[in-house]
Formats: C-alpha cells, sequence, structure tokens
C-alpha cells in the first residue's frame, strides 16, 4: 500500500480543511482557469480533435487487450537495443530494484525527472533510507522537495503555492541541499526560475545516475517518450552514465507510428500548446551519445488488479495530461492534497482506489469525490468515462463483491456506513443502465448550464435530491459537504 | 515463481473475458491540417517557431556564413561548440574559438561553452518544432543542451514536413531525439512563462535556402 500518504484522513476531511484556505482556493481558481481556457483554444487549432481522440482510445484500448503480448514484445526491443529490463510486481519490489542498481553504481545521489510512478511508489523515501539522496530536478518537483511537501497536480505540482512562499522556500532550504539561493532573492518568477537554475545545474554536471519515468514506450521499437518544458529532462536523459526508468506497464503503446495520435492529443490537453518545448526518445543505449548503461523497470503495483475489472480497466488509458483536473469543479474547491495520492482530480478519485483497492477510508472515499457531472470526460484525450468508473467504484464500496487485488480474486464486503448511500447506488445503477436518463441528467450538464435538470427524472430523483447534478458549481463546494455529509468532518 | 512471470500471469488472467480482436486500429485523423503550398508551409515554420518565441533568420547559402557569424558576434560568444559533422562552410566566416563536441568533453567543459550551432534533421510546420537526430550535423544530444545559446540551420524547403505524422514517418527511431519547439519554459510559479530555465535560454533558427550547390 505505498503510495499513500501516510495518516491521510478520508477525501471529505481533507477537502474541508482545504476549502477553508483560502490562498490555496485562490491559486487553484486562477491556475485551472487559466489552463482551461488556454487548453480549449489550442484543441479547437485541430480540426481532426474527435478523430485523434477516438483514435488514441482505440490505441491504447487495443494495447490493454493484448499487453502480455506487447510488454514481452517491449522487453526483446529494449534488449536488442542494449537495455536491461527488470520486472516489478508491486511498489517494494520496485524499490528494492532501483536501490540495488543505484548501489552497484557505487553512487550515493541520483537526479530525477519528475515522475509520476517514482511517486506513487515511494522511490525517493526508499532511497533515503538506503542512504541515497533523489535530488527532484523539475522545478515545481523542486519546491515540493524543498518544501517538504506534496505535489498537488499532476502537470504542475506546486500549484498551490505562490511566489512569495516559493521564495521563502528557496531561501530557506537550498543551502540544506546544495547551492543557496542567490542573496537578496526577490519573488518574481524569473528570478525564481534562475536560482533553480544555477542550484540544479551543479546537480545535472556531477551526477552519474539518473532516474525517470517514461511518457510512452513503444513495444515495436524498444523506444521510451518523455515530454517536458524546461529541459531538466534532458539533462537526466543524456548527462548521466546510467539511467533507470521505471514505468507502468500500461505506458505501452505498440507501434512508433502510434506516437503521431499521442503527440498531438497530449501536448494539448496538458499545457494547451501546439507542441511542449521538448521530448526526448531514446532506444536503448547509443554509443558515444548519452547514458552507456541503461535499466527499464517495468512496474505492476496494482496496475492488472485494475486490468481485470471490465469497467475500471479504461483507467488505464490515461495519459497524464492533467486536463479533468483543470475543468474539475470539486479539485478546483478541494485541491490536489486532499486525494491523499499523487493522483489528484478525477483520475485520481478513479485510479488511486482501483491500484490501492479500497481497503482504507480515504481510497473508499474517494469515489465519492466527485458531482458526477462529466466535464473531466468531455476533455479527456482518450475518452475516459470517468464518471462512469466512480459509479461503478461506489457501487462496489457499497455493495461489496468480487475484485482482484494482487492478482488473486477477493470478495470485497459491503461497506459499513454508508447504507444512505446504497440507495443512491441502485438509482444511479439504474440512470447509468439508460442512457437517455443519463445524459438528460449529467453530461448535457457541462454543454448547457441554462438548461441544467435539477433532478434525475424517475429513481434517480433519490439520488439527485441529495446531490447537485451540474458541473457548476451552482452550490458551493463546502455547503454541499455539510449537507450531505451531515457535518461530520467538523471534528478536525 | 520470478517476478515477470507473476506480472505476466496476472495480465493473462485479468483479460481472460477479453475478446483478443486483432482488427487493426481505425486512424480518421488528418495526415496533416489543411492544404499548403511549398512555400506557405515554410512560413507557417516560421511564424510557430517565433510564436514559442525562438529567434527565426532566413538566408540563402551564400548568406549563410555571414549570418551565423553576425549572430555568434552579437552574443559575444568567444567559444563555439560544433558537432563533428557541420559543414565547414558554415563556419568559414565566424572568428570565435572553435570547439570540435568530443566524446571526452566532460559536461563541465560543456558548460563553459556559450553557443552551439548544429543543423537538424527535420523541422515540423504546424507545431513549429525542429527535431535533432544525432546525425554527423548535429552530434550529441548534450551539445544542444548545456550550452545557453543554440543556432540551428534548417534547409528549406526539403527538411521542412507538415505535420507530426508526417515527421515520425521520416525518422529513425533507433537514433536518440530531440524534438524542440522554443527554449526551455517552465510555467511552473503562478503560470508566469520564463524561458531558459534549464536548456538554451535562446533559439535562433535560421532558415536556409539554396544549398547544395544549388
Ligand atoms: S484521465 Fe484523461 S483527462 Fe485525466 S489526466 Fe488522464 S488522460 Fe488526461
Amino acid at each position: 500500500m505505498s503510495g499513500t500518504f501516510v495518516g491521510m484522513p478520508a477525501f471529505p476531511v481533507a477537502a474541508k480543511e482545504a476549502v477553508g484556505n483560502p490562498t490555496l482556493r485562490g491559486n487553484l481558481r486562477h491556475a485551472t482557469h487559466t489552463i482551461r481556457a488556454k487548453r480549449a483554444k489550442a484543441v479547437e487549432e485541430v480540426s481532426d480533435w474527435a478523430e485523434l481522440r477516438e483514435a488514441g482510445k482505440r490505441i491504447k484500448d487495443h494495447t490493454l487487450r493484448h499487453l502480455d503480448r506487447y510488454l514481452v514484445q517491449l522487453e526483446e526491443s529494449v534488449r536488442a537495443a542494449g537495455g536491461t529490463v527488470h520486472w516489478a510486481a508491486d511498489a517494494d519490489e520496485a524499490n528494492r530494484i532501483v536501490t540495488r542498481l543505484v548501489q552497484e553504481t557505487g553512487e550515493s545521489e541520483v537526479v530525477k525527472v519528475k515522475s509520476m510512478a517514482t511517486q506513487e511508489i515511494g522511490l525517493n523515501e526508499a532511497l533515503e533510507a538506503a542512504g541515497i539522496r533523489a535530488y527532484e530536478t523539475d522545478l515545481a518537483e523542486l519546491i515540493v522537495q524543498l518544501g517538504k511537501d506534496r505535489p498537488s497536480h499532476i502537470l504542475v505540482p506546486a500549484i498551490h503555492r505562490n511566489r512569495g512562499e516559493i521564495r521563502d522556500i528557496f531561501r530557506a532550504e537550498m543551502s540544506e541541499w546544495g547551492r543557496p539561493a542567490p542573496d537578496g532573492l526577490t519573488d518574481t518568477p524569473a528570478e525564481l526560475a534562475e536560482a533553480a537554475r544555477l542550484h540544479l545545474r551543479e546537480k545535472f554536471l556531477r551526477a552519474k545516475v539518473g532516474v525517470s519515468g517514461a511518457n510512452f514506450m513503444v513495444a515495436e521499437t524498444g523506444t521510451l517518450v518523455v515530454v517536458e518544458s524546461e529541459g531538466n529532462g534532458r539533462m537526466c536523459l543524456t548527462l548521466p552514465e546510467t539511467l533507470i526508468s521505471v514505468v507502468g506497464i500500461e505506458k505501452t503503446v505498440p507501434t512508433w507510428r502510434d506516437l503521431e495520435v499521442f503527440l498531438q492529443t497530449l501536448p494539448r490537453s496538458s499545457t494547451a500548446e501546439r507542441m511542449n518545448p521538448y521530448t526526448s526518445t531514446w532506444t536503448g543505449t547509443t554509443d558515444g551519445d548519452g547514458p552507456r548503461v541503461f535499466h527499464l523497470v517495468l512496474l505492476d503495483n496494482g496496475r492488472t488488479d485494475t486490468l481485470a475489472d471490465e469497467v475500471g480497466r479504461q483507467a488505464l488509458r490515461c495519459i497524464r495530461c492533467s486536463a479533468c483536473l483543470n475543468v474539475c469543479p470539486v479539485y478546483e474547491r478541494a485541491g490536489g492534497h486532499a486525494y491523499g495520492s499523487v493522483y489528484p482530480g478525477p483520475i485520481g478519485a478513479i485510479l488511486s482506489p482501483q491500484l490501492r483497492g479500497t481497503g482504507s477510508e480515504i481510497d473508499a472515499s474517494l469515489p465519492y469525490a466527485s458531482s458526477l457531472c462529466g466535464a473531466c470526460y468531455e476533455v479527456c484525450p482518450v475518452a475516459i468515462d470517468i464518471p462512469e468508473v466512480l459509479v461503478h467504484l461506489r457501487e462496489r464500496v457499497v455493495q461489496g463483491g468480487p475484485v482482484v487485488r494482487e492478482g488473486n480474486r477477493v470478495v470485497l464486503k459491503p461497506a459499513k456506513g454508508h447504507a444512505a448511500e446504497r440507495a443512491a447506488m441502485r438509482a444511479a445503477g439504474w440512470a447509468f443502465g439508460r442512457p437517455g436518463a443519463l445524459r438528460a441528467g449529467q453530461r448535457v450538464a457541462s454543454r448547457s448550464r441554462r438548461w441544467h435538470p435539477r433532478t434525475l427524472p424517475g429513481p434517480g430523483r433519490a439520488w439527485s435530491g441529495t446531490r447537485e447534478l451540474p458541473a457548476v458549481p451552482a452550490e458551493p463546494f463546502r455547503d454541499w459537504w455539510q449537507r450531505t455529509q451531515d457535518g461530520k468532518g467538523d471534528a478536525k | 515463481m520470478s517476478s515477470r512471470e507473476r506480472v505476466l500471469g496476472r495480465v493473462r488472467r485479468a483479460l481472460a473475458d477479453v475478446p483478443r480482436d486483432d482488427a487493426p486500429v481505425e486512424r480518421g485523423y488528418l495526415r496533416e491540417h489543411g492544404a499548403r503550398s511549398v512555400a506557405e508551409n515554410v512560413e507557417l515554420l516560421a511564424e510557430n517557431l517565433a510564436d514559442y518565441r525562438a529567434l527565426v533568420h532566413r538566408a540563402n547559402a551564400e548568406e549563410l556564413p555571414m549570418l551565423i557569424m553576425r549572430l555568434l558576434a552579437e552574443r559575444g560568444s568567444q567559444q563555439v561548440l560544433v558537432p563533428p559533422g557541420l559543414p565547414p562552410e558554415w563556419m568559414a566566416a565566424a572568428d570565435p574559438v572553435r570547439i570540435h563536441d568530443r566524446a571526452v568533453s566532460t559536461p563541465h567543459e560543456l558548460d563553459k561553452v556559450e553557443s552551439v550551432v548544429t543543423g537538424c534533421a527535420l523541422a515540423i510546420a504546424e507545431t513549429g518544432t525542429i527535431v535533432l537526430d544525432g546525425g554527423p550535423d548535429q552530434g550529441r544530444r548534450r551539445i544542444t543542451l548545456v550550452p545557453d545559446h543554440h543556432i540551428c540551420v534548417v534547409r528549406v524547403p526539403d527538411q521542412v514536413v507538415s505535420s507530426v505524422p508526417q515527421a515520425l514517418e521520416r525518422l529513425d527511431p533507433l537514433r536518440p531525439l530531440t524534438w524542440i519547439s522554443g527554449p526551455s519554459a517552465t510555467s511552473d510559479i503562478e503560470l508566469d512563462r520564463v524561458e531558459g530555465v534549464h536548456g538554451p535560454r535562446t533559439l535562433e533558427v535560421i532558415l536556409v535556402t539554396g544549398h547544395d550547390g544549388e
């Protein structure tokens, strides 16, 4: 169960706290609205967006359907290109493998490219325990690491921090980790970025080991792809002698050509750019250019369990663009930390409880961290029906049933204390079983604010009677929480 | 049981209910967006490069050495890194000390160099992207990364493609590739865009016509 933020309260409690923090809310609101508007423009520019989205969905589904075959092919291609492939069934195993590989180089520090997978498994902490220091080199990750903080957004992990806070963190903490912040550092973004450049350059130039994730792995050729903006990725991927990449098995795509879809949809969906400033691809090792040793660690850690769920498996299509976070009214108010995992927002609400199971309070509460407005589905470049999976997971939490955990079939007991939700779930199930009613009740909400139905027709009424259907925060999240949860979070 | 067998076994069990149809994925999307003439494609490239704050210059083959000299002089660059296969005539007019990239040069040595001049594998008009593939006129990935100033020469129109799909068709995945769209940038601080966090702060792209003795 690594990857859970230790001692994390359930989503509603954590969210309530976040909602009461005006700086956080202000920062988040500004950020998500800015990216959202820009993204819409970037998508409009591409006349075949719908077709790209459909192709992206199909490529990923096809890959997942033949994942065993493509993983074996990927392994062969990487080997043929001079890399070594390792398999890790869970976080502990992945951490052990990476720790051993670093130890074998004789080094005691590594530079890291921002990677969700290594955060998910808690690699930095595991390395630390073995006396190895891992330096995050993405500016936002650096801010998070220096601030002894947690990431709150997939793409801009320090989105909850404003410039003043960042300056204070740099001034106070940089000297602990290496080159101190320049004297008289102000809070202008340019100066802050320059301070980070100087601080990190020292590390890049001496680094012998780099650790990364990857956005894509091509089975046919063994090529790995990292998409980024700052150039810290390029530094970590090309300057060290040894490169270790930890990648979730679902990042596989079958062919080189498939990248033509994702290299169009990913940048536009995530940073609203035609193309991100830097993309690096590498296939094993190349003589005289870049690392001489390359290790790929293929990570399961709950992904095969997710694959076993016929409704939930679509979450594995995710390309981590973060578009769903930026349109989510719940994320906007609650902030990324409330989700208690490295995957915040709507995708986190369906991915974390599947990767980790719904055993903990926070994971059992995540499927409820949504208004089911459908905005996340609308923007998702691989068309993951997040509301569908949310309802499915709610049902699982409430009613229990068969699931796969660590490769074994187990039967989940119905959750206690969710009796009130049970009736609601039946209603939701009814709505989802009738596409017409569902469309009327939800999807339309994200498109036509004016005509929002206040309640679902038929048996859905009981459910929508206690929940606000619209995407739009007609009712503040705070009130929603107070009303639906009886203010139970007040204890804090 | 090895972890490899364990993971693959889990995948196979997870997919037990799934029909393994092998129909090829339908690709209803476009190979390029809009029909542009060759000249229009070059224009679009220039526009999109500039939109990402690359500095765009144009020259013919004869003017190229003078332009490179001028750009280096404007920066006051004393030392210039060049890949082993850069056409010698490109640098014919430049007086700064030329440093040839060698496998043994350390990142620290590269860090002392101010500018780098390279060619490219191709450029993508629709996205304003140049792609380097480590060819002889581009060199190792690190040389276009560590110095603060990168001058990249694109032969137009031969090296210009319209779109990402066309680019992938022409690139060799077995080579290490670097796609560059504008200079290094971050928006991590309150979403204010700041250029040059780690890669070159200045990217200058020269669109050169009439090469290859035309
Ligand atoms: S679920 Fe879709 S929108 Fe959300 S991060 Fe993943 S790919 Fe992007």
